[in-house]
């Protein structure tokens, strides 16, 4: 049943289909982001409590969105790298983390942002807040354990464990805080999300969550192809790659000449 | 490979062999006393010494340096035997390295968690914390502690094999510290107020039971990747 | 469109610092991990084919020696 999966096990055939993949997460990334940010800045309505501060939302709940989607899957591909001892599932894991991070921290700045005018400061210990940021410990974490080893094979391995480890903990983590927060904070704090949004407001919010996911795809799948190729330069194959694409360098300054 | 021993003699002897050695350097078990002692004494110095406040901190101030102090030897627990070469004997040896680990995380346990649970009367009193706050702490203190060294294990496994692997350690330990911090602080709280704190105690009892059984695959595993 | 001019779309009815400090630093950080994946992929090509190169110099110079 899986079996069409296996040769993707195979660092060239993983690479060709990045190659492939690429330009249409590209271009949805691309042209989403541009329609959703026109959409949600000039033409949704302005919210009748919040009136236009809440357009952060466009950007604050996509990225908190994809920095948690960003981290199960890598706690995915982790759990499969560990299992199954794929190199292409833990090379994966190593492309996710630093764009999990940033996802992290767009979520944290807007955050910020939005609280500073609704709660009158940048930073409220929140319960979604919280989580974030030791989200965004968590992600830190996995990618400098991979930086600190010197050997790339067992650096991949070590993150690996890390990420299951912290996928595991995740959950408790996230419900503590969230029950601390109930406890020390009780009703303070107005919520957002009252009741269901309105469609005028839902469909640019979609749009940008797509946008962010094509994005998030779209790094990913540049950073695993770098991640192939850095892990894979002895074989062959990535030394024709290099020949080709130096010879297309030349031919290209050649051109340039001849003009 | 015939065993020579069993499970029990080799739990007994790793146990024996870390503990033993512990108290001959006596640095090993005083030091992270020591620290608890003075973080503590820091923070009246710091917030000023009037009771009722140093009261309503207590439970955080004791549980922050407990999860400080027990840093301080995490990095001991595998890094004496990694460099000496023993470390990679135990992993190859055909016993279960699980059982290896549980036994040096227990022993790192008895050295550092055990005295800071037998001395914190003291330092309760050092805060100002009421007899019922101060059984809880001495109760939170007793499930925590063994499951900061079990999860902080994980993180030393994953280091052993690193040259600067200190400060990483905290950072990667750390966070996953959270939860404990928080049912343990809240637990400490709420018999500070002669609630019924029960429901944190079964929680933590909860995240210690599961922790003793994930946490020596993930301790095993991290070994094998630093050795090999 | 919401907005009747562009500085009201720039003031934002008062909430402009805030919803454009959001979408800035967003921007600025998309970019910035975009450009480097996009930078570290002419980086890991350029570092593999100078390893390469000096494999093959290597090469030869042990053969002419020989």
């Amino acid at each position: 049943m899986w079996k069409w999966l296996h040769p993707y096990a195979k660092a060239q055939t993983a690479y060709r289909l990045c190659n492939t993949l690429l330009p249409y997460f590209a271009v949805v990334a691309v042209a989403s982001i541009i329609i959703g940010w026109v959409w949600g800045l000039g033409f949704a309505p302005a919210d009748y409590q919040q009136k236009d501060s809440y357009r952060i939302i466009f950007i604050h709940v996509p990225s908190a969105i994809l920095s948690m989607g960003a981290y199960s899957s890598m706690a995915i591909a982790a759990f499969i790298a560990l299992v199954w001892q794929l190199r292409n599932a833990e090379l994966a894991v190593i492309a996710i983390a630093p764009v999990g991070a940033a996802m992290t921290l767009i979520a944290l700045i807007t955050g910020a942002a939005w609280g500073k005018p609704m709660w009158g400061a940048w930073w409220v210990w929140d319960a979604r807040l919280t989580s974030e940021l030791i989200l965004l410990f968590l992600y830190l974490g996995v990618i400098s354990l991979y930086n600190a080893f010197e050997d790339k094979g067992s650096a991949g391995r070590a993150s690996c464990i890390l990420a299951l480890v912290g996928a595991i903990n995740l959950p408790i983590i996230h419900f503590s805080v969230e029950w601390w927060n109930t406890l020390h904070q009780g009703a303070t704090i107005t919520k957002f999300d009252g009741g269901a949004i309105d469609a005028s407001m839902f469909w640019p919010l979609m749009v940008n969550i797509l946008a962010f996911a094509a994005f998030v795809g779209t790094v990913v799948l540049m950073r695993l192809k770098n991640e192939i190729l850095l892990r894979e330069k002895h074989r062959p194959w990535v030394k024709g790659l290099i020949t080709n694409q130096t010879q297309l360098e030349n031919q290209n300054v050649g051109d340039k000449n001849a003009v | 490979m015939q065993r020579q021993y069993s499970y029990r003699q080799l739990f007994i002897s790793v146990y024996k062999k870390d503990v033993l050695l512990a108290f001959r350097q006596r640095s090993e078990i005083i030091n992270p006393l020591l620290f608890f002692l003075i973080v503590i004494s820091l923070f009246p110095l710091g917030i000023g010494p009037e009771p009722q406040l140093l009261a309503r901190m207590a439970p955080g101030i004791i549980w922050v340096a407990a999860l400080l102090s027990t840093m301080l030897g995490l990095d001991k627990i595998f890094r004496d035997d990694y460099q000496d070469g023993s470390l990679e004997q135990l992993l190859v040896s055909p016993y279960p390295t699980s059982l290896i680990v549980i036994a040096k995380v227990t022993a790192h346990w008895s050295i550092t968690g055990l005295p800071l649970v037998l001395l914190s009367p003291m330092f309760g009193l050092l805060l100002n914390l009421d007899s019922n706050a101060m059984q809880a702490a001495i109760i939170t203190l007793l499930i925590g502690t063994p499951l900061l060294s079990l999860i902080g294990a994980i993180g030393a496994g994953l280091t052993v094999g690193l040259q600067k692997g200190g400060i990483l350690l905290s950072l990667l330990v750390l966070p996953l510290y959270i939860p404990v911090l928080i049912f343990a602080t809240s637990a400490i709280d709420t018999s500070a107020m002669s609630l019924d704190y029960t429901g944190q105690l079964a929680i933590l009892g909860a995240m210690l039971a599961i922790a003793l059984v994930m946490a020596p695959f993930a301790v095993s595993s991290a070994l094998k990747v630093s050795v090999s | 469109m919401q907005f009747n001019s562009f500085s009201d779309f720039i003031s934002m009815g008062g909430y402009g610092f805030y919803v454009w400090l959001s979408f800035g630093s967003c921007a600025l950080i998309l970019l910035g991990i975009f450009l480097d994946s996009k930078l570290s992929h002419q980086r890991t090509l350029n570092a593999v084919s100078k390893q390469l190169e000096r494999e093959a110099r290597i090469k030869k110079a042990k053969q002419e020696s020989k």
